[in-house]
């Protein structure tokens, strides 16, 4: 494509040509990569964390944090689909929770094999994503209400199932327990159900980023309106949505069995807030349409470093509470102000 | 006598107790320009929306090319070969300009990528999109990753016009495509709506502008208060005498114009 530049003859061509100040060039950097400011965060607070205790760079501990943040991590992949479409999904935890103590339980003391329970777990997950996906849609319920229903739904269903009973990793078949196998890379020790949270992140990430699919996620929670008079079924692409999460809750039900080493209806209490956390520290908007997978990555990662460096710094856990909290404000503070970017 | 390519009976929409529109017809034959006047609420937009599936009817007809047709969402109007700029612009703010031109109709990259991995052509759609603004005469946007929202009220307008004039098989419908537009941008336009009108495909037009509607317009449908007042031509009435039925200060019956 041929550019001819005009000498600027009118005041307001001499204004499109001004230079921009430094402090909008870095709002429009933000606003084209979005991911930047999560890796700038993540990247200092290594450098921080490292320099008061150096444990905190090495492979034991960096292995280490990898490992505890995988479940929230999967678990924010599907927040992030549901995000990206400006909604909100307060039944991760519970979710998840139901799907492993189904799994564990039909698979207890040689009940179904380690294969059936997985498939299970991940067509219950199918299931609940689907009844929420089902009321967002059908129904017209904002996805707040619908997952802080389902929320308490999904608990209770779980530990009613279970009585309120634990499964240990002895009573299941060693599949359910692989995820939580390691081997080592070098000095650093990796968990299968690390490598399987890697594999989602790819999958989605690829999806988000290549397909038509993505892209139609991305213009639903734009401007709804818009997405249906281009001719996109948009009931359809936020059914898709909150069913993947949930296929996505319920594999991650699985990972997280390897990772407790026990399937406990009492397990990973904080995990939507921590889940919604990671989403929005990694830079994806919660009004919608804006955001990426990679951010969220990022965003596990940081409260995963603050959790480690501050504990291996000595200090109160609470002050991580804290950290994360001031993060939470800072980075929807960013999202705010690189969302008035102009041309 | 030609079959209209599009023509609606009776169509009736109502929202609540408001009336939207109160049984009108209208008819659009191959290769002319309709125009849609009327005040506003008129029911000027409420009829292309009927017309373009973004709402449905309470009651009334629709044939295109003479068969029976029913359009229960804009989907099933741009199958129909229906293409509409909507005066909102209907676009994704977030999403850049490619992405845009190319919403709900994403081109897949040949091959294993396209077909198995269902891979998106990126490079290819930001090539055509500009080739596609680039023959609209919009020669101000030349990266077209960038995001729509950091565009102007006019640049925005010329993406929804161009994705028009790109995919437009059938007909044209364009609600308000001048409003936001200046003097140069707006003659590109009309200019547009007469290409267009020479490849043989008709457009319906709606405008307050009746400059432009008396410059392209064959036949002008004037719409007042739910209802058809009557259709007329540049040739046979004055703009005048069309602004006059249309604000209801005469009729066409008092005012047949030099027939």
């Amino acid at each position: 494509m041929s550019t001819t530049l005009q000498p600027a003859s009118t005041a307001t061509e001499q204004f499109a040509l001004r230079q921009r100040s430094p402090v909008q060039r870095v709002q429009h950097l933000l606003h084209s990569y979005p991911a930047i400011s999560p890796f700038l965060v993540l990247v200092i607070s290594f450098v921080v964390f490292a320099t008061i205790n150096p444990r905190f760079a090495s492979a034991n501990s960096l292995s280490l944090v990898v490992q505890q943040v995988a479940v929230i991590g999967a678990l924010a992949v599907g927040q992030t689909l549901i995000i990206l479409t400006a909604g909100i999904d307060l039944s991760v935890g519970a979710i998840t929770i139901l799907s492993m103590m189904v799994a564990a339980k039909v698979a207890e003391g040689g009940g179904l094999p380690g294969v059936l329970a997985v498939a299970v777990g991940i067509c219950l997950g199918i299931g609940a994503g689907l009844f929420n996906g089902a009321l967002v849609t059908r129904i017209k319920l904002p996805p707040f209400i619908v997952t802080l229903g389902t929320l308490s739904v999904f608990t209770a269903l779980g530990l009613l199932y279970s009585r309120g009973q634990s499964v240990q990793a002895s009573d299941l078949p060693s599949l359910l327990n692989w995820t939580g196998e390691s081997f080592r890379i070098g000095q650093f020790r990796i968990t299968t159900g690390v490598v399987l949270v890697a594999a989602l992140y790819v999958v989605v990430g690829f999806a988000l980023a290549n397909t038509a699919w993505g892209r139609h996620v991305y213009a639903v929670g734009d401007d709804k309106e818009a997405a249906r008079l281009a001719g996109i079924r948009v009931d359809r692409v936020l059914l898709s949505v909150y069913t993947v999460a949930g296929a996505i809750y319920g594999l991650t039900a699985w990972i997280l069995i390897g990772r407790a080493g026990a399937a406990s209806p009492n397990a990973i209490t904080d995990a939507n807030l921590e889940s919604i956390t990671a989403v929005v520290i990694g830079g994806t908007s919660l009004f919608g349409g804006r955001g990426a997978l990679l951010g969220t990555l990022l965003g596990a990662l940081i409260v995963g470093f603050f959790r480690s460096g501050l504990s291996l710094a000595g200090v109160d856990d609470q002050y991580r509470v804290l950290a994360v909290g001031l993060l939470v404000i800072l980075a929807v503070a960013v999202d705010q102000w690189i969302r008035k970017v102009k041309a | 006598m030609t079959t209209p390519v599009l023509s609606a009976r009776g169509m009736v929409k109502t929202f609540g107790r408001v009336v939207g529109l109160d049984g009108v017809d209208l008819d659009l034959y191959p290769g002319e320009v309709l125009a849609i006047i009327g005040d506003n609420g008129a029911g000027k937009s409420t009829l292309i929306k009927c017309l373009t599936g973004a709402l449905v009817p309470d009651t009334g007809q629709m044939f295109i090319d003479g068969q029976l047709v029913h359009f229960k969402r804009p989907q099933d109007a741009l199958d129909a070969g229906i293409e509409t700029v909507y005066q909102t612009l209907a676009v994704a703010p977030a999403l850049d300009i490619a992405s845009n031109l190319y919403l709900g109709r994403e081109r897949r990259r040949p091959g294993f990528l396209g077909s198995a991995l269902r891979m998106i052509d990126k490079k290819g759609m930001r090539r055509d999109a500009g080739k596609a603004l680039a023959d609209l005469g919009i020669g101000t946007l030349q990266n077209m990753a960038q995001p729509v929202e950091t565009l102007s009220g006019g640049q925005r307008q010329a993406i929804s016009v161009a994705r028009a004039a790109t995919f437009g098989s059938k007909i044209i419908v364009l609600d308000e495509p001048t409003a936001a537009l200046g003097v140069k941008e707006s003659n590109q336009v009309l200019k547009m709506i007469r290409e267009v009108r020479s490849r043989g495909l008709p457009v319906i037009l709606i405008s307050h502008n009746m400059p432009h509607v008396f410059e392209v317009a064959d036949r002008i449908h004037i719409q007042r208060l739910g209802r058809c007042a009557g259709v007329v031509t540049p040739q046979t009435h004055t703009m005048s005498e069309a602004v006059a039925i249309m604000t209801g200060a005469t009729t066409v019956a008092e005012t047949p114009g030099r027939a």
